[in-house]
């Protein structure tokens, strides 16, 4: 059974409001027993893969986007069987309602929570603010390790095309609404990888031809919690141009950063149609006989040859 | 996994976790990470004398000090960094004390020795190599003034 959603006025004005859950809230079911009969898990999945050894919240257990939601060999995310594994060793069953959070206002737990949606898990929530606002409350952290009853999660085979484009998606897409979250350093071409961050190894630097600007860190507040509805509005039908109902697809560097503006698209403005394309610049960037834009401005399709 | 080519304190360390399961691996760099000294006053006072370490995800400050023929490292590194944290603690304790020729004599790719590049990623280690890369490129400075 889905535990019931948080009812607030901030979240009430999203679309899908049941995708988010505040801090207090979650505090408040921790304190009520709902990790310990198993219908809700908490899942803390963050940039640093030793972060939650340091202190997480009671009772939660860690997902790591590198070594448990990628495949080594593929490319690709894991399948079926090994998100079946990976989910009943947490102790999430198929109608376990799990909240995820994690570290820089939530960048991996939204990615984290993008792979549970490729294989249709119903009810899984983003904690408001994540781990900095959690931190930032004083709420507390533990080490205990986390008492976990493994169970049964179905192989359910993963459906990638409402959510997430390709490559050969995005070629067919041009002409249609692209939103890219990198810096605006990243957009114009001036570098091809995040300030201090490592080089990932793009080529070439600058845009999907007609993409949009939007640093993804536009729409969390300060607090790391997202926008409210009103401000993402501005931000994504006032900047960005999208009109309600419009097909988009958001794309980053490596897919992590698209992840979280994915969410806001998706659940807090109800876009129907949002894609993500993991590949994101990484592969754009580099792949043969593909147009890119470079400076500022969005620039136009190219004519076909 | 031969460590004849490092020095005594760095290869004791490689051999730590050579002898660890993988996920061993990582709560040994945990407590690395929990061991790295704080930075004395006069640099914490003064951030301008380390040198970032941009290759890292998390902001890893360091600098080299030369004291006749001893070396000393200095870390500075988030505590929600403590992978990162970790590199340091495992180049401070393997590295700090020893001579320049010594430590300019570590293979560039000594992290990879740790077996933690399938545990952490390899985009992740490459941020360890950076700090090796970097101590040796300040030595080396250090040594040609």
């Amino acid at each position: 059974m889905p535990y019931p959603a948080e009812q607030n006025e901030k979240f009430a004005a999203y679309a899908h409001p049941e995708r988010l859950v505040s801090t207090g809230w979650l505090a408040q079911a921790i304190e009520s027993g709902a990790t310990k009969d198993g219908s809700l898990v908490i899942v803390e999945s963050d940039e640093d893969v030793l972060l939650y050894e340091t202190g997480h919240i009671p009772g939660a257990v860690k997902i790591d986007w590198h070594t448990d939601l990628n495949d080594e060999v593929t490319r690709d995310y894991v399948d079926g069987a090994a998100f079946a594994k990976l989910a009943g060793s947490k102790g999430i069953g198929r109608d376990t309602t799990v909240v995820i959070y994690g570290d820089k206002s939530n960048w991996w737990a939204a990615y984290a929570l993008w792979v549970f949606t490729l294989f249709g898990h119903e009810d899984v929530r983003l904690l408001d603010g994540g781990r900095d606002k959690w931190v930032a409350e004083g709420r507390s952290l533990t080490t205990e390790e986390t008492d976990v009853t493994a169970v049964d999660y179905p192989v359910v085979e993963r459906n990638d095309a409402p959510i997430r484009a390709f490559k050969e998606d995005v070629l067919a897409h041009l002409g249609r609404p692209l939103i890219d979250v990198r810096s605006p350093e990243e957009y114009s071409g001036a570098r091809t990888h995040m300030p201090a961050y490592p080089e990932e190894g793009a080529l070439r630097g600058g845009h999907i031809p007609t993409a949009a600007s939007i640093p993804w860190a536009k729409a969390a507040a300060e607090d790391s919690t997202y926008r409210s509805r009103q401000e993402l509005e501005n931000l994504y039908l006032g900047e960005a141009g999208l009109k309600p109902g419009d097909d988009v697809i958001a794309y980053c560097r490596i897919g992590e950063r698209s992840s979280h503006t994915w969410f806001a698209l998706k659940y807090l403005l109800g876009f129907d149609t949002v894609r993500n394309y993991d590949g994101s610049w990484t592969e754009w960037g580099n792949a043969v006989r593909v147009p890119i834009v470079k400076g500022s401005e969005r620039g136009s399709v190219p004519a076909a040859r | 996994m031969s460590t004849t080519a490092l020095p005594a304190s760095l290869a004791e360390i490689v051999d730590d976790f050579q002898a660890l399961e993988e996920r061993e691996r990582l709560q040994l760099l945990l407590e690395f990470s929990r061991s790295l000294p704080e930075l004395p006053e006069r640099l914490s006072d003064h951030p301008e004398l380390l040198e970032q370490v941009v290759e890292c995800q998390s902001p890893l400050f360091l600098t080299v000090e030369v004291d006749g023929d001893v070396v000393r490292l200095y870390f500075k590194a988030p505590q929600e960094a403590p992978t990162t944290r970790g590199f340091a603690g495992v180049l401070h304790e393997g590295l700090d004390g020893l001579s320049p020729a010594e430590i300019l004599a570590v293979p560039d790719d000594m992290p990879e020795q740790l077996g933690l590049t399938r545990a952490i990623t390899p985009l992740r280690m490459r941020g360890m190599t950076a700090m090796l890369g970097r101590i040796k490129r300040q030595l080396a400075a250090a040594s040609a003034g």
